[in-house]
């Protein structure tokens, strides 16, 4: 049996990343032209580490399923990205933003890791700005910041509601100088069907063209990963409806452990669902809880419009039961009140699943042209979609599906189980433990992808210099394209009726209902049984129109939905598991009296890392202990 | 309500393409116009007939991957937002909607709506960045910026990459596309230093790739879902006389 070794360095938390650097393995710069690295995907992560290893000289191939790179999903991030600058002289600093993280993450993030992340924040804002990121300034022409739920400084750095956009079109463009420089090679509208293994080491993908249809081969040296998350796996959620866990189930399936699957973030301030045909749940930022207060009606049932509402008839549920961080919670706490109050009957809207969140004190307070400048898109956004002016009337939202702190088991060289394959970004599981922190996302991308890949990837590398070009007329390559082949015309030839969205959209709703805010043993068994039933139904009626060789959508789709089914599983799996509530992680057996999470350190203070073996066979669980030498463990309090 | 929706389809980039009539009967007014075609593609995926394809991502208007011509449109008769966010309330009972792709010679069909527009990455390899290395960037304050100058160059920078400006344009310019980058970088301190490279190699890459000059309608700027100015093409083009 595989053993988890972290490789967290030896030595006091504030010195492991210096001492690593000093002694990790280096690659002589005339070898690494020889030395062929494969990155999917090209959001903050991927684009960051392509264009970083580029610059160090390496031949790396870049593969998106987009047309473009720019287009990945890290583009929709909206508030903000934390760094420990400390330019607001409010007390912060390497090891609080540390803290911060290990607190929100509920203590089920590694010490080590954390620390890291939160040391590298501040080359990452330097180097955006180099980059020509246009990050809000002050009219003394300094950076401006604000603050995010969670935390007590203001920390985060952001470009109007659209700071992952300008984030991820600033690491676009130095992907771009390398692909100019040809370090770096684009492959867009290619989506990864397997990982290749050779004696055990990543040497390879396979990949479809989405064009063509055709089935390719690609060899490296190394395979980084930088996929993003599953949080698609409800269906409805804030990602981009093509975003889908694929490529890291296919390396779990290879070999890499998946690690804490169930700590999924709900968002909790998103446009509610409008209608029963809706595609996809829009994000409304956290930032807005900074000049937006969540409220419901006192009396249940209340149907009068908002503005009707006296003020002492409102309940502001996150003022009342969190006097001290107020509407600036932690996610999973806000989306668990909001919750609770709409279960109550308090909730607004037609539906009840709503909640109001007002900027009615603040417009009066700091003026309209104050608010607009600092969240004109998204009131424009939510306006477009809605009809309603948030100037106006407060915005209704609700929680949905988000971010996943789960993902595939990396050690503290992102490396994951498979020698010479690297998860970065929102596909490993290693910095935001069970609950994720807002402008946390982009910071723990782009530290991943600029500055800590580039350095760690070296001490694998340089154990490489002498393997040469890697044939892709191996028998393994072949072996994994007649697989991947042999999928698609099992999916082909089903024949069915219904198409791949029918039965992602009914998956959605078992794994929301039962695996979602809140969790507990009957639902979650219940959810293994209805996800097997469908799964079952899946592959006796999906239908695929067309053929596989030319451009097919509905085959795109269907790939990614018969893996869905085996990530929920997995997911619940790991829910029934984890008897304990931390984080996003809510089982209603293990709650306070008033309704707080209860962890169970004695029993549950670890990384649960599944390894997968084979079809039909159970997950085999292998847990990392988590050691807190910094902090001490205590119960994370907001109130 | 009713529509009738005439779809533009074509197979690949070499066959010829035509308008196909659909009826959609239970069209409801809170959809979004890519729900509308969900439903649409649902039904014929039933029918064993292939869907409609066509090329989209976030659905919340920030990934710049759909883009289809709407009644005469790009992005269809809202203006300031992407096919995404167009809500199927702003159509009326009963009905003819024309939806086709964008229409420009360096962006080609690939199938159905899906055109390629591979073309603006190239005009972005050819120059749209600032050559710095990761790890040798100065502490970010040190580098001051006035705020409206930091304002203006993010105003530049939200351009989503759609390609409607191309589409709008009577000569598939990319005037408004180049300029937006342009524009961003020379408003900035970190973006002079290559300023007159940058502005030379961008626009000979978009010459060679045959988009045309810019004629001064205004269509770009009147259908980009993202309200770049017109006078970020002024700015290019002062950039690119001070080049030379």
């Amino acid at each position: 049996m595989a053993q988890l070794n972290a490789k967290i360095p030896e030595g006091p938390l504030a010195q492991k990343w210096t001492k690593y650097k000093a002694s990790v393995k280096l690659v002589n710069p005339a070898n690494k032209k020889k030395l062929e690295i494969i990155i999917v995907g090209t959001g903050l992560s991927g684009a960051g580490a392509a264009s970083a290893l580029g610059e160090l000289g390496y031949s790396v191939k870049s593969f998106c399923y987009q047309d473009s790179p720019r287009r990945a999903h890290s583009v929709a991030a909206q508030g903000g990205i934390n760094a420990a600058k400390n330019y607001q002289n409010d007390g912060d600093s390497i090891y609080r933003l540390f803290y911060d993280m290990i607190k929100g993450g509920d203590y089920r993030a590694r010490e080590g890791n954390v620390y890291r992340a939160a040391e590298v924040s501040n080359q990452v804002i330097d180097h955006f700005t180099a980059l020509g990121v246009p990050f809000a300034r002050d009219y003394g022409g300094t950076l401006d910041t604000r603050s995010f739920g969670g935390v007590q400084v203001s920390r985060t750095f952001y470009s109007s509601g659209q700071t992952g956009q300008q984030c991820l079109l600033g690491a676009y463009s130095s992907l771009n100088r390398q692909i100019k420089k040809g370090n770096v090679t684009l492959y867009p509208r290619r989506e990864m069907l397997d990982l290749v293994l050779i004696d055990g080491k990543a040497r390879g993908i396979i990949t479809r063209n989405l064009i063509t249809g055709e089935i390719e081969r690609h060899s490296a040296h190394a395979v980084i990963l930088a996929t993003g998350g599953y949080g698609t796996i409800y269906y409805l959620s804030t990602l981009a409806v093509n975003s889908n866990p694929s490529a890291a189930w296919k390396a779990h399936k290879k070999g890499a452990f998946f690690a804490n699957p169930s700590f999924i973030q709900i968002h909790p301030t998103s446009v509610p669902q409008l209608n029963e045909f809706q595609s996809k749940l829009t994000l409304m930022s956290e930032s807005l809880r900074n000049d937006g207060r969540m409220w419901v009606p006192k009396t249940k049932g209340d149907k009068r419009p908002a503005n009707d509402i006296p003020e002492d008839e409102r309940d502001y549920y996150l003022e009342r039961r969190y006097p001290t961080f107020g509407n600036l919670v932690p996610r999973d706490v806000a989306s668990r009140a909001t919750k609770e109050r709409c279960d109550a009957g308090f909730g607004v809207g037609e539906t009840g699943l709503a909640v109001n969140l007002d900027f009615r004190d603040s417009i009066k307070k700091l003026g309209k042209k104050v608010i607009a400048s600092r969240y004109g898109n998204l009131f424009h956004m939510y306006k477009t979609i809605t009809g309603i002016d948030p100037f106006e009337e407060p915005m209704r939202i609700y929680p949905a599906g988000h971010y996943t702190m789960g993902g595939l088991w990396v050690d503290y060289e992102l490396m994951t189980t498979i020698p010479g394959l690297f998860a970065i970004g929102e596909s490993n599981f290693s910095d935001h433990g069970a609950n994720r922190l807002g402008a946390s996302s982009l910071m723990q991308a782009s530290g991943d992808g600029y500055f800590i890949i580039p350095v760690t990837i070296n001490n694998y590398l340089s154990d490489e210099i002498r393997t040469g070009k890697i044939s892709t007329d191996r028998a393994e390559f072949e072996a994994a394209e007649k697989d991947s082949v042999e999928r698609i015309n099992k999916l082909m030839s089903i024949k069915g009726k219904q198409n791949a969205s029918s039965f992602h959209k009914k998956l959605g709703k078992v794994m929301w209902d039962y695996c979602g805010m809140v969790r507990n043993e009957e639902g979650l068994k219940k959810a293994l049984v209805l996800i097997e039933e469908l799964r079952k139904e899946f592959w006796s009626d999906l239908n695929i129109p067309g053929t596989e060789a030319e451009l097919n959508q509905e085959l795109e789709k269907a790939g990614r939905v018969a893996d869905y089914f085996e990530v929920a599983e997995l997911l619940v799996t790991d829910a029934l598991n984890r008897k304990e509530s931390c984080g996003a992680h809510f089982r209603e057996e293990y709650q306070t009296a008033d309704g707080e999470a209860m962890r169970n350190d004695e029993n549950f203070s670890y990384v649960a890392a599944w390894e997968y073996k084979g079809a039909g066979e159970p997950h085999i669980l292998h847990k990392e202990e988590l050691h807190f030498e910094e902090v001490e463990v205590k119960v994370r309090s907001y109130k | 309500m009713k529509l009738t929706l005439k779809i533009w389809r074509q197979k690949n980039a070499k066959a010829a393409g035509g308008f196909v009539t659909y009826q959609m009967n239970d069209v409801s007014p809170e959809m979004a116009f890519l729900e509308m075609l969900d439903a649409l593609n649902k039904k014929l995926v039933e029918e064993d007939k292939e869907p409609i394809a066509f090329d989209h991502d976030c659905r919340e208007g920030i990934c710049g991957s759909c883009g289809m011509y709407i009644n005469g449109h790009p992005h269809g008769p809202v203006p300031a937002i992407t096919t995404c966010h167009l809500s199927m309330r702003f159509f009326k009972d009963g009905e003819t909607v024309w939806i086709e792709p964008w229409r420009a010679k360096p962006f080609p069909v690939i199938r159905d709506l899906i055109v390629d527009r591979t073309a603006f990455d190239k005009i972005q390899f050819a120059g749209g960045f600032i050559s710095i290395n990761t790890g040798g960037a100065p502490e970010a304050n040190l580098i001051p910026v006035k705020k409206e100058d930091s304002d203006n160059a993010f105003d530049s920078a939200v351009c989503v990459g759609c390609g409607a400006c191309v589409a709008a344009c009577k000569n598939a310019s990319a005037m408004l596309f180049v300029s937006a980058k342009i524009s961003q970088f020379a408003l900035l301190p970190q973006g002079r230093i290559e300023a007159r490279d940058r502005v030379r190699s961008m626009v000979e890459k978009m010459d060679e790739l045959g988009f045309g000059n810019c004629s001064n309608t205004g269509a770009c700027e009147a259908e980009c879902p993202k309200e770049i100015k017109i006078s970020n093409i002024a700015r290019l083009n002062r950039e690119f006389y001070k080049a030379y």
